[in-house]
């Protein structure tokens, strides 16, 4: 098991190396450089402002510098906001980003897997019927259409909670795009825990626990569940990669101040070490989360062991 | 034993499995539906703007936030600048369904070229170029496009290399899965035995047999470029006005949704619709094309 963790670790390395150089190149690809503003400074100060970043050294050495601060946890400094640094900049939005995204995923997970169930338990009833109807709906509003919607009715025409905006965690904030980013993957979930659990509950093992007299209750909590959990375990990694795209849109939807806005900002900002920084962290972290993921898997399935 | 011997010539016609497959999408009503529709929405964003009397970026000084009205042929009504909604919505169309159309080509030949090769090469060149698709999949590809985006500007060809540059993924893995069983069959032996070389086995012996998967997995690839396309624009960094796109349409029309709804109804629609057509395709190809349904 150890040596299975650290092997995907040092997979993980690799990874982010290759996406660290990709930004690097991109960014060093743009004409301009940061401190080309519309307010010209003086030569000297130019230089010195220079100096400081490294962009008197040629890109290689800039690339090492880079990667020397980044082994230190030091994200740089952001170009465009004086006086921050990146980490300072992503110490104040990650709990945000985290706060929306990793409530909603686990929302869409647990309302997933039980409505999943409730669906396999009763084939082609009213409750199955309406929960594939919505997952369908769901696969195919995208974020940027489910937002909009969302506000129009309970922002809207039913003036219950803000629109948008963001006030220190305030609960009010946090409902709608929450619900948003739940709704997005609620569906999936919810569509596999189904077709998996009917497969399970077909097989002959769970035959002989009816067999023997246990209540479907126990039979499905006991036997059934377990297995049936595994290829939802196996999708809640890519779910939470691919839902990072819909994490963007709604952070830049209702205008919270996380991850999602603040690429956004500093992509049109065109803020070299912000853009960069965010993405390497973000990098880790998904590739973090597929390794928990992964092995959550592992332990769940006694067909694999490492 | 009296076995009757049937004379050859009175054999049934062969059928083709693209035949076979034909018969079975056929059946398969929600997805003929769906080719229906999504070949209208295709003509009417090619043919409309052509034919109907206002252009996309000419403004209407008398009708402006107009809700959809005959007066005019504003049947979608107009926007805040007194802009025709439905050419709008169509040259918004064009734009979303060519990106579609531009990035699957694109992806789909990164993904088949890819997956065929590592899938027949086997070995290291194999796991080097698997372990490459790995990465990137743990890779969130819109960060990626926006950095591309920002970096190069608003280009729309590189918004379409940017999607396609993640989007080939899928189809390398499913390609190199089957060209991993179709590689020991003995037609391909049979070519090997006789010397043709191993690029011509490939594109010539490998990947037609290949082509059930690929349309599959390209029905598949379609709504997700459309989608990141309109993600893009949503978020700012697609076409630029006065050129628009779907996405770009629904951020618009978002903003000022409770005034004027007809402004992100009609684009929302016209998404929405075309991406729940082609996931029914998708759902009819798979059923008609998959191999394990024989």
């Amino acid at each position: 098991m150890w040596a299975y963790v650290v092997r995907r670790l040092l997979v993980t390395l690799p990874t982010v190396l290759a996406v660290v150089t990709l930004c690097y190149v991109l960014l060093h690809l743009t004409p301009g450089g940061p401190f080309d503003a519309e307010r010209k400074v003086s030569d000297a100060v130019l230089a010195n402002l220079q100096a400081k970043y490294h962009l008197d050294l040629p890109p290689w050495q800039q690339y090492l510098y880079y990667l020397r601060d980044l082994l230190h946890g030091d994200l740089g400094a952001s170009f465009r906001y004086a006086d921050w640094s990146v980490n300072d900049l992503v110490a104040r939005a990650l709990p945000v980003s985290l706060a929306i995204g990793g409530t909603a995923m686990v929302v869409a997970v647990m309302l997933g897997i039980a409505l999943g169930i409730t669906a396999a338990l009763r084939q082609n009833s009213a409750v199955d019927i309406g929960v594939m109807l919505v997952a369908n709906v769901g696969s195919v509003l995208p974020s940027f259409v489910l937002g909009p919607v969302l506000v129009l009715v309970f922002a809207i025409m039913l003036p219950w909670l803000p629109s948008g905006g963001w006030d220190d965690f305030a609960p009010r904030y946090m409902i709608l795009p929450i619900a948003l980013l739940t709704l997005i993957n609620v569906a999936t979930i919810g569509r596999i825990m189904r077709g998996s659990l009917i497969e399970v509950l077909s097989s002959n093992f769970i035959r002989t626990a009816r067999a023997k007299g246990l209540p479907m209750r126990v039979v499905v909590m006991r036997h059934a569940l377990r297995p049936a959990l595994l290829p939802v375990v196996s999708v809640i990694g890519p779910l939470a990669i691919s839902s990072i795209t819909s994490a963007i849109v709604t952070e830049s939807w209702f205008s919270i101040p996380g991850l999602g806005k603040l690429i956004v900002n500093g992509a049109s900002d065109r803020d070299y070490t912000l853009v960069l920084g965010l993405v390497v962290l973000v990098t880790v972290l998904a590739v973090l989360l597929n390794l928990l993921v992964d092995l959550a898997y592992a332990w769940l399935d006694p067909k694999i062991r490492y | 034993m009296s076995a009757v011997i049937t004379p050859v010539d009175a054999a049934p016609a062969g059928r083709s499995p693209w035949r076979d497959a034909r018969v079975r999408f056929m059946r398969h009503r929600a997805a003929v539906a769906s080719v229906v529709v999504l070949a209208l929405i295709a003509l009417a964003c090619v043919v409309g703007p052509m034919v109907l009397p206002n252009a996309f970026d000419s403004v209407d000084w008398n009708l402006m936030s107009a809700p959809p009205t005959r007066a005019g042929w504003h049947l979608f009504g107009t926007d805040e600048l007194g802009r025709d909604l439905l050419v709008r919505t169509l040259i918004g169309g064009r734009i979303s369904l060519m990106v579609g159309l531009l990035a699957t080509l694109v992806s789909v030949t990164i993904g088949v070229v890819w997956g065929a090769v590592a899938g027949f090469a086997g070995g290291r060149v194999d796991s080097v170029m698997m372990r490459i698709v790995d990465m990137a999949y743990a890779v969130p590809y819109l960060l990626i496009a926006i950095l591309v985006v920002t970096v190069f500007g608003r280009d729309i060809l590189l918004v379409v290399a940017a999607i396609a540059a993640f989007s080939w993924l899928d189809m390398a893995r499913v390609v190199r899965g089957q060209t991993l069983s179709i590689k020991s069959r003995e037609f391909v032996e049979a070519a090997r035995a006789i010397g043709v070389p191993t690029w011509r086995i490939i594109f010539q012996h490998v990947v037609p047999n290949l082509m059930g998967v690929v349309v599959i997995y390209t029905s598949i690839v379609v709504p997700g470029v459309i989608l990141s396309e309109s993600v893009l624009s949503f978020l700012g960094l697609g076409v630029q006005e006065p050129m628009t796109s779907w996405g770009v349409l629904i951020h618009d029309g978002a903003a000022v949704m409770g005034a004027t709804p007809w402004m992100i109804l009609f684009p929302a629609a016209a998404l929405s619709i075309t991406l729940y057509c082609a996931n029914f395709i998708g759902d009819g190809l798979r059923d008609a094309l998959d191999p394990k349904d024989r």
